[in-house]
């Protein structure tokens, strides 16, 4: 009892230190920052509406892009849970892509759909022969609600449908042989039983698009400043952190009773036995109103998960020189310039980022998050599978970090480590550390469900036979996880390569990541500029699709992450 | 061989445990017979070192075993579930045992393939054990525990996970490869049928106390209680008071039982009435003691009749050569010789202590 009960300790402590040190210093010392303020200046530092609109703004637009993005994700979850059609699987995979692609990337992919220089204008400037880009959505609501769609459409497919392919059929036809139409079926038996899911799903969609960042600050612009893009701003440009400390404990406070709405949704009364048929019999659509609807649904799908990366792939390679001064014509063609420019390497650029030193310097990070996360998180998993009181009072201080922003997170080490060593030299570990304090939840919860599932019988048969508890690791635990320790390093990986709101605080000017960079890049006048942005987006796109096609891949069906 | 000593253990800060002793000498199978929840499969994992005993000890010829760990016992457990590793071939699980224990790679190979042809299963060798059946599954299990030669060997439950026609078949076949073996053997089971069919000595888990134990046979004629007769499904038991040492009161009336002069009067007792005893119609008339009764169930069961009577609100039961039409007024009884009396109060009494 006693040897299991410091074994236990010995586990917790290194993911303990870890996040104490890195994820709540960091967090008390935004505190600190903003209450000395007060007692330095009363509360007179700052006028109440600087922290209304933005966080109505972010409210606003989080509420209008979840509507949005059920509007379109209910209908989805129900065409993938129920009819079986030419392409459906290719389509269900497509829609999962957004999830992991960098927001960066998707920011960059709107751009060359719906900015400026995107093909929409383009296309539009062509036949009417204008000389200025017609459609302004760059720098608007739309565009920030667009890429909120783009994204979140797959969480409300997967976590929907998911519990309407397991809803047990019986119950829908009790309900009819009970004399209920199939409207009234629906209503007063499916519905309430797939309620959670669907409530679940849209506060989960809610939160990310509460804490939303790259794709706002790429896409909205300055008048649009959500509650992130404003910490950033206070932060960065007016170098006033004390209200950016003020805005991130706002941030935090919402993003809390939001992330505990969520999981006390999350626990469905009615247990798993409701949701725990597998119905593998899906419809094939015969009537003219089914096939409508398929057909319908799989193309607006497609429109929105392909059109923005098409465009962003193809942009890349196109090159548009509108010749100067002659209204409307431009000459296109096919180039490869973007990404043979990335590859030189010019120390004359007019840019502190260069391409290829951001490249290597991602890779780089993202190698360390692989180990510093997979070793922290395994560690942590098999902390938290041992059951008792020590695990109940610590597993919402290890998983309390999904639910943080990487903004703050970005903030908090701005403040907290300013001083040697970590700003010394030029390599800066705080980037690695700080992805792998995102990567964390992710991993911990791709682990330990793995962990749980194998049976106690397993290792203690392995104990009887004669196997030392070294042995029992090494022969049982290790390579039943092994799937899930890959899922892991794939995760940690993706999460880092595109990670994007805490290296634009951390990297500095000889440190740059891949996102950063191009974020950097896309920002600057130029046509080079502009298809250098691109071609790296297309790269990060490239390794992240990649990246995501091995997890699911590997990944054991069943496994959640939300 | 094994020797396990007034073991105490607590789940949930509940006794399970209360005070378990017994021995299993060498090439003896003990089968270890309760309800579910009494405690049988913790015995087996506290003997095969995988639970710590609150207090007892467990020792192996004299040597205390009670703090060796788990790995350095040498004994055998095959789990209900079988435990088979999901990750590894028939064939590898079957050598994992002889792996650990450093065999040599000819070794190994030899006697893997000696043990999968023992169980027929040569062809499988390559297979992963979750494309095997149920039956299949539970013979790799088998083989795995038996390949390094274990000096004792436990089964929890084997036949547990398996439908009721295979198990009567795997019955005979485990049976045989465990008289086989020679190795002493701990049975755990909740099914009579199955105790019965294979235990050379069964030992009655209830309440935290081994309240009988002894060759199924004995077991079967003198049920140490009632709770063991009620378990054991052995018949009709009527509660009563002793009030001399050959007779008993009871609802249904006195009986006249065999007289033994160790029986307390006026203590409490309980009368097992076995169906296969009873008498019905003439017979039973022409005993001294006769009970009348309104039939309400007749059941066929192969050979003969089951037959409920009802007598003023209490149910008993006899076993009948002709079916009865229900409704009918009958007259049963039992001669004094097969009543037995069991004592009333369950707990400590059928318990024998260390031996």
């Amino acid at each position: 009892m006693k040897r299991s009960r410091s074994l236990i300790w010995l586990l917790w402590l290194p993911p303990l230190a870890f996040l104490l040190f890195f994820f709540y210093q960091p967090l008390l010392v935004i505190f600190r920052q903003v209450f000395s303020e007060r007692f330095n200046q009363g509360w007179q530092f700052f006028s109440w509406s600087q922290i209304t609109r933005p966080l109505l703004f972010t409210l606003w637009q989080a509420f209008l892009s979840t509507l949005l993005t059920l509007l379109i994700g209910l209908p989805a979850a129900y065409l993938f849970a129920r009819f079986d059609f030419p392409g459906r699987k290719g389509l269900r995979a497509l829609s999962l892509l957004p999830f992991i692609l960098p927001t960066v990337v998707v920011a960059t992919a709107f751009n060359t759909l719906i900015g400026p220089r995107g093909w929409l204008n383009l296309i539009l400037m062509h036949f009417f022969n204008l000389s200025n880009p017609p459609l302004n959505l760059l720098n608007s609501l739309a565009a920030i609600l667009l890429a909120h769609v783009f994204y979140n459409t797959s969480i409300v497919i997967r976590l929907v449908s998911n519990s309407l392919t397991r809803l047990n059929p019986h119950y829908d036809e009790a309900a009819r042989v009970l004399n209920a139409t199939p409207w009234q079926a629906f209503r007063e038996v499916s519905l309430p039983l797939l309620m959670p899911s669907i409530l679940g799903a849209s506060l989960l969609v809610f939160l990310f698009d509460f804490t939303s960042f790259g794709v706002v600050l790429m896409l909205g612009g300055p008048q649009f400043a959500t509650l992130e893009v404003e910490i950033y701003t206070q932060a960065l440009s007016r170098f006033n952190l004390p209200m950016a400390g003020l805005l991130s404990i706002v941030q935090l406070a919402f993003t809390l009773v939001i992330t505990l709405l969520q999981n006390r949704v999350n626990n469905p009364r009615y247990g798993k036995a409701a949701l725990s048929s597998e119905r593998k019999t899906l419809l094939r659509p015969v009537s003219i109103r089914r096939k409508v609807f398929v057909i319908l649904m799989s193309v607006l799908l497609v429109i929105l998960f392909v059109s923005p990366i098409v465009s962003l792939v193809s942009r890349s390679l196109v090159t548009l020189e509108a010749a100067r001064g002659e209204r409307g014509e431009f000459q296109a063609g096919f180039t490869t310039r973007y990404y043979t420019e990335l590859f030189k390497n010019r120390t004359d650029s007019i840019f502190y980022a260069n391409p290829l030193a951001a490249m290597r310097n991602s890779l780089v990070y993202s190698v360390l998050t692989m180990v510093i996360a997979t070793s922290l998180g395994l560690l942590t998993a098999y902390a938290l599978s041992k059951s008792g009181r020590l695990t109940r009072w610590l597993e919402p201080l290890v998983m309390l970090p999904l639910g943080a922003s990487a903004v703050i997170l970005g903030l908090g080490f701005l403040i907290t480590f300013n001083h040697p060593p970590w700003t010394s030299g030029s390599f800066p570990l705080l980037i690695p550390i700080a992805h792998s304090l995102i990567a964390l939840p992710f991993v911990v919860r791709t682990i330990l469900p793995a962990i749980q599932a194998i049976p106690n019988s397993l290792r203690e048969s392995a104990r009887v036979m004669g196997a030392k508890p070294w042995q029992v690791l090494l022969e049982i635990d290790l390579p039943i996880l092994l799937r899930a320790l890959i899922v892991s390093l794939a995760f940690a990986f993706t999460i880092s390569l595109g990670e994007f709101g805490a290296s634009s605080f951390l990297a500095n000017a000889q440190t740059p990541t891949l996102p950063v960079t191009i974020f950097r890049y896309i920002s600057q006048p130029g046509a080079l500029n502009y298809g250098q942005a691109l071609a790296m987006s297309t790269l990060l796109l490239l390794t992240s699709a990649s990246g995501s096609l091995l997890i699911e891949k590997i990944r054991l069906p069943g496994e959640e992450l939300f | 061989m094994l020797r396990v000593e007034n073991i105490y253990k607590d789940y949930d800060g509940k006794p399970l445990l209360k005070g378990i002793s017994f021995e299993v000498r060498q090439g003896e199978l003990v089968c270890l017979l309760g309800s579910s929840g009494s405690g049988k499969s913790t015995m087996l994992r506290v003997i095969a070192g995988l639970e710590q005993p609150k207090s007892g000890q467990v020792f192996w010829n004299d040597e205390n075993f009670t703090h060796q760990p788990a790995h350095e016992r040498g004994f055998g457990l095959m789990f209900q579930d079988y435990a088979l590793f999901p990750h590894r071939s028939v064939a590898e699980n079957v050598a994992f045992g002889l792996r650990m224990a450093g065999r040599s790679k000819d070794e190994i190979e030899k006697l893997v393939r000696q043990a999968l042809t023992s169980i027929r299963m040569q062809d499988f060798a390559n297979r992963t054990v979750t494309e095997l059946s149920g039956g299949e599954q539970q013979r790799v299990a088998l083989a795995r525990a038996l390949a390094p030669e274990p000096r004792l060997l436990m089964l929890d439950e084997p036949l547990g996970a398996l439908d009721h026609n295979l198990r009567t078949d795997l019955l005979t076949d485990l049976r045989r490869r465990l008289h086989a073996s020679q190795k002493p053997v701990i049975y755990v089971t909740h099914d009579q049928e199955e105790a019965f069919a294979l235990a050379d000595r069964l030992l009655l888990l209830h309440d935290g106390h081994i309240v009988q134990q002894g060759p199924p046979e004995e077991v079967f004629r003198r049920p140490a209680t009632a709770w063991v007769a009620a378990f054991l499904g052995l018949g009709n038991l009527i509660a009563g008071t002793i009030t001399s040492p050959a007779s008993a009161q009871t609802a249904l009336g006195r009986f006249k039982l065999k007289s033994d002069p160790d029986r307390q009067v006026c203590s409490d007792c309980i009368l097992l009435l076995r169906p296969e005893d009873g008498l019905m119609g003439e017979p039973a008339a022409r005993q001294a003691q006769s009970l009348r009764g309104i039939v309400h169930d007749c059941v066929f069961q192969g050979k003969s009749f089951r037959v409920g009577v009802m007598l003023d609100q209490i149910h008993l039961q006899v076993q009948s050569p002709q079916a009865v039409a229900i409704g009918e007024s009958i007259t049963i009884a039992w001669p004094e010789n097969t009543i037995q009396c069991l004592p009333a109060s369950e707990i400590g009494l059928g318990h024998p202590g260390p031996r």
